[in-house]
């Protein structure tokens, strides 16, 4: 019945006695396109990180293809998971980091081939082929044998994004991906998301970035304080927003 | 030297650049010189006079230097190194990981361990183990409340000198392990954890290839000084009887009262067992250090090819 990629009723998410996400109802349908935009502190960052189950869910539902996230639900009840299936569970989904996160100690080759050997235990063999694939795919074909320290943070970002897409994720993630570069470097990350949704990805992405929520987003969500005040179609809530927050904020940003 | 050499070179082909050929006098440093100059001759009159005097008894230092019972010394000094580092860092790993753990009875035990054998003299903590049989007597393993037991036997049968010496340096070097691997895992990033389990890893993939291998980085060179230390701290265990590089020669000289050759002899020794440790030190830290560095991959490469490089730039 739920054909959603992400579907998420009532999710509610309290660090301390810190209320982040007061209730959070949400639908991303397969394929699209979906901005998070809002203001800092409004949960647009812990409500991705929810999705992938790097934080846990304390009130609602959080389905991801189909699937409770973080419990299992039997005879009525709900029973956390253990750590496997966690770790399982999250292959579902692939995460692009503000701070890239690329592993130093690998080369960029070893950064996109470990988690299909480690963790699918796929041979190396095809995974090394498919990641110098997926390395012309963002641009850096040649750049395999360097250290991530070596390359700019654009180049950084496009690599940690062939590293999540090398597990061949159902549906991606980006936590702010462009927050940490240079203006600059900006365009070519963004121009590696455009082409990643035109070939049909299902994307969440947080973002300061407007313009791209503008043109490449199916559904733009603005949050603020822990719930979603307005979403629905870019044209709507960044050109005629409805909301007084909505409009406070986006007079504030553009 | 030949740094210095290279150096004002670039810095004078630089500006030739077609249309623009301003000559560059690079900044002297007489001052530099004068000091080399100074220090080396001081360096040169000491050791010449170290060479020359012939209260040293050189002589006696050469011919005791291969004797059969300091090398036995050397390798047991090497024994109990090697050992006490071994479980020392195994155990230190536990150690860092229950301090790290969420449960807080786990973690306050950890913490209780390092504070006692850190806050202990080494000495003291020896001379304890080796007088263990005071305290038990028996040594026996058994459920606790008086359930059933296995005994081992007589502690003063068990416990050996060099027992009681591998015992105290193992658990002493446990407690300085701990903190040094606790620090090596907290300096790895926390969004590296965050990566690691966003591509699927379970908690031993996650520590095991991303963030030990990170800490070991950090936890190199700290634990390069500990086996350094802990080398020349096994000369302790000579209170205990035990026949280590140092008492080996105390042995010696306390039948010729030739002392100070003979402490030379044990001095040769460790400086030549703990260089190869620094060598392999630096060896390591390379290889930890990969990724970290300006220029890693140029770094293990020798010297030459860089220097071409650095020549064909700037022509």
């Amino acid at each position: 019945m739920n054909t959603a990629m992400v579907e998420a009723q009532g999710v509610r998410k309290s660090f301390g006695s810190t209320e982040i996400l007061k209730g959070i109802d949400l639908r991303v349908e397969r394929g699209s396109v979906t901005c998070l935009i809002g203001p800092s502190g409004s949960g647009k960052t812990t409500f991705l990180r929810c999705i992938n189950h790097l934080e846990k869910v304390d009130a609602g539902r959080l389905y991801v293809d189909e699937q409770l996230v973080g419990y299992a639900e039997r005879n009525g009840r709900l029973y956390e998971m253990k750590e496997r299936q966690t770790a399982r569970s999250r292959l579902t989904a692939g995460m692009v980091f503000q701070r890239f996160n690329l592993f130093p100690h690998m080369t960029v080759l070893e950064n996109i081939v470990e988690a299909p050997v480690h963790v699918l235990g796929r041979p190396r063999n095809d995974v090394t082929a498919e990641a110098q694939a997926l390395l012309a795919r963002v641009g850096l074909g040649n750049r395999g044998h360097s250290y991530p320290q070596e390359l700019s943070g654009g180049q950084q970002q496009r690599i940690a994004i062939a590293r999540a897409l090398a597990m061949k994720p159902k549906l991606m993630l980006f936590d702010e991906p462009t927050s940490a570069l240079d203006p600059e470097l900006v365009g070519e990350v963004l121009d590696v998301m455009k082409s990643l949704a035109e070939a049909g990805m299902t994307m969440v992405v947080v973002t300061h970035e407007l313009g791209f929520a503008r043109q490449v987003s199916d559904q733009v969500v603005f949050m603020d304080q822990g719930v979603v005040v307005e979403n629905g179609a870019p044209a709507d809530v960044l050109g005629n927003p409805q909301h007084e927050r909505t409009q406070a904020f986006l007079s504030k940003v553009l | 030297m030949q740094q210095q050499h290279s150096l004002p070179d670039t810095r004078q082909d630089t500006p030739a650049a077609p249309g623009d050929s301003i000559p560059v006098v690079p900044l002297r440093h007489p001052l530099r010189l004068a000091s080399a100059v100074v220090l080396i001759l001081v360096a040169l009159s000491a050791a010449w006079d170290v060479a020359v005097n012939q209260r040293y008894h050189w002589d006696v230092v050469v011919s005791y230097l291969f004797a059969p019972q300091i090398i036995a010394g050397a390798g047991l000094t090497i024994l109990l190194t090697v050992v006490s580092m071994s479980v020392g860092i195994a155990l230190g790993t536990v150690l860092a990981v229950m301090r790290l753990s969420a449960n807080p009875i786990v973690s306050t035990i950890s913490r209780g361990y390092i504070w006692f054998f850190r806050g202990t003299p080494l000495l003291v903590q020896l001379i304890f183990w080796y007088n263990i049989a005071a305290l038990y007597p028996v040594i026996a393993f058994g459920l606790p409340l008086g359930g059933p037991s296995l005994v081992l036997g007589s502690a003063n049968v068990l416990i050996t000198p060099l027992g009681a010496a591998l015992l105290g340096l193992s658990l002493n070097e446990a407690a300085y392990m701990a903190e040094i691997i606790r620090g090596g895992i907290g300096s790895v990033d926390k969004g590296q954890y965050d990566a690691a389990r966003g591509l699927g890893m379970n908690g031993s993939q996650l520590m095991r290839r991303v963030i030990l291998p990170q800490a070991m980085r950090v936890v190199l060179p700290p634990t390069g000084n500990q086996v350094i230390s802990m080398l020349k701290g096994t000369a302790l265990v000579s209170v205990l009887a035990i026949s280590d590089l140092l008492y080996s020669a105390q042995i010696i000289y306390s039948n010729n009262y030739q002392t100070i050759p003979l402490l030379i002899v044990a001095s040769l020794w460790y400086l030549l067992m703990t260089t190869i440790l620094s060598f392999f030190q630096t060896k390591l830290e390379r290889r930890y250090g990969r990724g970290f560095d300006a220029a890693p991959r140029r770094s293990l490469l020798s010297k030459t090819p860089s220097k071409t490089r650095s020549k064909t730039r700037t022509i």
